[in-house]
């Protein structure tokens, strides 16, 4: 799960650097594009804390994306921006909760039973904004979009320049999430669900208490996922109920396996090298979601498995057959 | 961040200080230059899902506005650029980026489904791109969220279902219940046909709904009976109203039915029989005898090998009511001022009739009683004549 | 609302309970036997109710499609299996989730290719296109009373051939505890084809069923698809009955919520669910294991 050579932060930094300095040379719609890959990146790298990390299938993850999303909207409305010292903490508070009360239930079963309890809570959530007033039903809702305000002084932006803040904001958060959770799974925590990932019943013999560790990581992937819904409503000023809708959580579960499962940088590359695609398969052909389910079969079916396979053994270094848009040269499956 | 900022100005703007340039200057190659690029018309539809033909016939009814006038509108060129919006709601704020942001379009036509035409219009209503919805019935677009550069040439939700409150209510029926799928187009329907309603002195019941687009008619028809209304009235569209008008009819009730226009328009060969004598309201129907419909009819049939229907209407209108904006401005769609005045205080002459732009940019136009008569939804008289969408709201004035 | 009413919506439950006891059994059978989730088993559901489109359209009438859903499920079945599926027994969970998400995909795309996106309403056969008065103001249709029969009967076969013949004990066997199917050395690929022939079949045959009265959609696969995993969650791993049971009570609690609480009936059966899931984890009618 954890780099160990030195090459991959290196090349890890570089391409955020490249990131960074991307808006100065690229025409806005590229910089709002950028901005919509780094926040499905959130939503992927969350999501491969229980994934690829505790080794849990969740088909519900959009969930908690949509709430703290529609979160933003019901703290904000269309009227006036809230700070973001506001709208983040309660998305993600938010989310969080609403994941304490799905994992503590979803995680009292196991494997695929556990990927129909969340996609069943998912699609619950779903319903909940598609067939009520809540959120604006079925059509969505505008909202004002959080600002960059610390208590009455706001960062003076204009409209063109707001785009380029909200970039490197979502950027950020990113690296912020990305570091945060190479922090978490070096900890004794991170090795615990390591090792739930292995072998849940040798843990629990050796005396812990994995639904408490399962259900913690359950919560902070659930507030991670939050942090990106947050930024999806900074970014859109949108919300609408698809955004929680299970399609969604597959895509991110694509974004994962695309990128690869066994390392935290995979699910980054994959969400952006997703994105890249969708726009090109945009220009081509109107067959998108066939592009999208060959593309699918493809990774399942022939590229090696030391992209996909959890249990294969750690040395398997073979480089990923495929070109991400920007950020290349990380794609070098690690772990 | 000025660097930035710079990087980012748009095409739009640079084309709009290029014209200022020009007329403080007034060299007049400035103007030559300007008049040579085409404008760029962004058709955001769906070509692609459940929608895919009601795409398809307003594309070919604003090709055929274009063709009718030699190609150019205001003496320009036009460009038209295709994109599929897959009436995915999700995708709906990237896609019009593609063409706002991308592609630089300089006015954007679109859409049919409301929830994407929600997604347009939060990126058009900050861009201040030209738009035009040749379909999306939602309120909101034309009423508390209504833009200065956002015109609809459709219909709202509310106006059809007004037209049949207000004709029911003629008709002396004195209570009545609405069914419809629990959605924003479904809610709004309704609410227009309780406030006819209402006015001519009846009584409507709470709505009777179902999740969309459910079908699972049965338990709502198994109330009916039971409210004692003496019409039902409802608001389905597709492949939904086929199975709620087949299910209606063959459970037996009293009351009959009526509804907005979409619960009879392209379905009536699947409704069969069970559809026969339904009556429904809308800007549109069979038998309308103006010499403008006859043509554009036959002028569609020849360019897209099928009859023409409602939505080639509001495809066509779409594309007239941007022909006068851009002979108003003789082609130069950069005077934003003048250009909105012009579409504002547009009299079109329509296959529908004579329809007029209200305040809040929503179509004022006569909505129709239509009876289904062997297969067709014949139009039998006027249910409101002119109506205007109020516009709550809206602060355009 | 009156007696009458009730009555109705009470068949209405165990009609739509009843097609959904056919997809789900399907599903918890594959699920229960191989340890692999078909999130393809809706798309099943969505060729059999385009199967019995395209049969009414052109012959005038949807019987035929019934037979043509059995063979053709059984055959879709038996090429899933052997060509795909036993691949991925061994695989990583999310490699066959998104395996079978692709699939999901590819039906659609491929409906979307031969039928078109448009909605299709399809006939209630002539035999059965009357309704049945109940009472002076309300008729029901004879067609769901068609409908429940043959789910009945089929349910009959299923519960009769999984209690009562040889192959079906092996099932019943494998589906309860997997490594059994091994250690009796039974041959494991006859009785994984048979299971995925028998469930695939059963969603297309509840596709034909259902046209008919919900239509035939894009995507109308997916509704279905997780409210049956509901309805697997509740019933228990692999358990065949289980899965009758809870998909009556499923349909019940759907369909009554709507008539008589409609603003909270989409949320009832998920509130169900997380109830059965605090109370027994495994489901209402599975093994408790722990």
């Amino acid at each position: 799960m954890l780099p160990q050579s030195k090459t991959v932060p290196v090349m890890l930094g570089l391409g955020a650097l490249v990131l960074a300095a991307l808006p100065l040379f690229v025409p806005g719609y590229y910089v709002e594009l950028g901005s919509y890959a780094f926040i499905a990146a959130m939503l992927a790298l969350s999501l491969q804390l229980l994934v690829g990390c505790t080794g849990l299938v969740s088909l519900g993850h959009a969930a908690f994306y949509g709430l703290a999303a529609y979160t933003v909207y019901l703290v904000t409305g269309n009227g006036a921006g809230r700070s973001i010292f506001v709208t983040l903490p309660a998305a993600v508070a938010v989310a969080a909760l609403a994941a304490l009360l799905v994992g503590s239930l979803s995680l009292r079963t196991r494997g695929f039973f556990f990927l129909m309890v969340t996609l069943a809570f998912g699609q619950m959530v779903f319903f909940l904004f598609h067939d009520t007033k809540l959120g604006g039903g079925t059509d969505g809702a505008f909202l004002a979009r959080p600002v960059l305000s610390i208590f009455d002084w706001q960062l003076p932006l204009t409209r063109r320049q707001r785009p380029i803040a909200v970039y490197y904001v979502a950027l950020a958060l990113l690296v912020a999430m990305y570091l945060g959770l190479v922090v978490l799974m070096r900890s004794m925590f991170g090795r615990v669900l390591e090792g739930i990932r292995v072998n849940e019943h040798r843990m629990s013999a050796l005396g812990f208490n994995t639904y408490r560790y399962k259900l913690a990581a359950f919560v902070i992937a659930g507030a991670l996922a939050g942090v990106a819904g947050h930024m999806w409503a900074m970014h859109r000023g949108f919300v609408n109920p698809e955004l929680i809708g299970w399609h969604r959580s597959a895509e991110a579960l694509l974004m994962i396996l695309l990128g690869g499962l066994t390392t935290l940088h995979g699910p980054i590359i994959g969400a952006l090298a997703y994105t890249g695609l969708g726009e090109v398969a945009q220009l081509i052909t109107e067959r998108k979601l066939l592009v999208e389910g060959l593309v699918i079969l493809f990774v399942v079916l022939v590229l090696p498995k030391g992209l996909s396979g959890i249990s294969l053994p750690r040395r398997s270094r073979k480089p990923a057959p495929k070109t991400p848009p920007v950020g290349a040269a990380e794609a070098r499956p690690h772990g | 961040m000025t660097r930035l900022a710079g990087n980012s100005v748009s095409r739009r703007s640079l084309i709009k200080g290029s014209a200022a340039l020009a007329a403080a200057t007034a060299v007049p190659t400035g103007w030559a230059i300007a008049q040579a690029r085409p404008v760029k018309v962004g058709l955001m539809l769906p070509y692609s899902g459940t929608f895919a033909q009601l795409g398809e016939n307003i594309t070919h009814a604003i090709e055929l506005f274009i063709a009718e006038k030699g190609g150019k509108l205001g003496g320009r060129e036009l460009q038209i650029i295709k994109l599929d919006d897959e009436s995915k709601p999700e995708n709906a704020p990237q896609n019009a980026d593609r063409l706002v942001k991308r592609d630089q379009v300089d006015v954007l036509i679109g859409t049919v489904h409301s929830g994407v035409q929600m997604g347009i219009h939060k990126v058009v209503a900050e861009s201040g791109t030209l738009t035009i919805v040749p379909n999306a019935g939602n309120v909101a677009v034309t009423r508390d969220l209504c833009a200065k550069n956002v015109f609809r040439s459709s219909f709202s939700n509310w106006q059809p279902a007004y037209g049949m409150g207000a004709a029911a209510a003629k008709k002396g029926y004195k209570k009545a219940v609405w069914v419809t799928w629990d959605y924003a187009a479904g809610a709004e329907s309704g609410a227009g046909f309780k406030e006819a309603f209402e006015k001519g002195g009846g009584q409507v019941l709470p709505n009777l709904t179902l999740p969309f687009p459910q079908t699972n008619f049965q338990p709502l028809l198994a109330q009916i009976p039971g409210l004692g209304v003496d019409v039902v009235g409802s608001f389905f569209a597709g492949g939904g109203a086929v199975q709620f008008v087949k299910e209606y009819a063959s459970a037996g009730l009293k009351a009959p039915l009526c509804g907005s226009g979409f619960l009879t328009e392209g379905t009536l060969g699947a409704q069969g029989a069970a559809a026969v004598g339904i009556e429904t309201a809308l800007h549109y129907g069979d038998g309308l005898d103006n010499p403008k419909n006859a043509a554009f009819r036959k002028a569609f049939k020849d360019k897209a090998g099928r009859e023409a229907d409602v939505y080639a209407v509001q495809g066509y209108d779409a594309a007239q009511l941007l022909g006068i904006g851009l002979e108003a401005v003789k082609g130069k769609i950069e005077d934003e001022a003048n250009l909105y005045k012009a579409m504002r205080a547009a009299k079109i002459d329509s296959p529908r009739g004579p329809i007029s732009i209200s305040p809040a940019q929503n179509v004022t136009q006569n909505i129709y009683l239509r009876k289904v008569e062997g297969g067709l939804n014949k139009v039998i008289g006027v249910a409101v004549e002119n109506l205007a969408d109020p516009g709550t709201g809206c602060k355009l004035a | 609302m009156a007696l009458s009413g009730f009555l109705a919506q009470l068949l209405n439950g165990v009609q739509y309970g009843l097609l959904l006891f056919l997809i789900a059994s399907g599903l918890t059978l594959i699920f229960g036997v191989m340890g692999i989730i078909n999130l393809a088993h809706g798309s099943m559901f969505m060729i059999g109710a385009y199967v019995a489109f395209l049969v009414a359209r052109h012959w005038g009438s949807m019987w035929l499609a019934l037979p043509a859903a059995l063979a053709g499920g059984i055959v879709l079945g038996l090429l899933l299996e052997r060509f795909l599926f036993r691949y991925f027994y061994k695989r990583e969970h999310l490699d066959q989730v998104l395996l079978t998400f692709a699939l999901i995909l590819l039906f659609e795309e491929t409906r979307a290719l031969i039928v078109g996106n448009d909605f299709h309403s399809v006939a209630v056969p002539a035999l059965f296109d009357f309704s049945v008065p109940i009472t002076a103001g309300f008729s029901y249709s004879a067609y769901r009373f068609a409908v429940i029969g043959i789910c009945l009967a089929l349910a009959a076969l299923l519960f009769f051939w999984i209690e009562r013949t040889k192959m079906g004990a092996i099932i019943r066997a494998a589906a309860e505890k997997p490594e059994m199917v091994d250690v009796l050395g039974i041959d494991a690929r006859r009785v994984h084809m048979t299971v995925f022939a028998i469930g695939t079949a059963l969603a297309l045959i509840a596709g034909v069923l259902a046209a008919p009265l919900y239509s035939v959609y894009p995507n109308m696969g997916d509704g279905f698809l997780i409210i049956c995993f509901v309805v697997v969650v509740i019933g228990g791993q692999g358990s065949v009955s289980g899965a009758f049971w809870s998909a009556l009570i499923i349909g019940l609690v759907d369909t009554l919520g709507k008539a008589y609480a409609p603003k909270v009936a989409g949320l009832a059966v998920y509130v169900l669910m997380a109830a059965v899931l605090l109370w027994r984890p495994s489901g209402l009618f599975g093994q408790q294991r722990t």
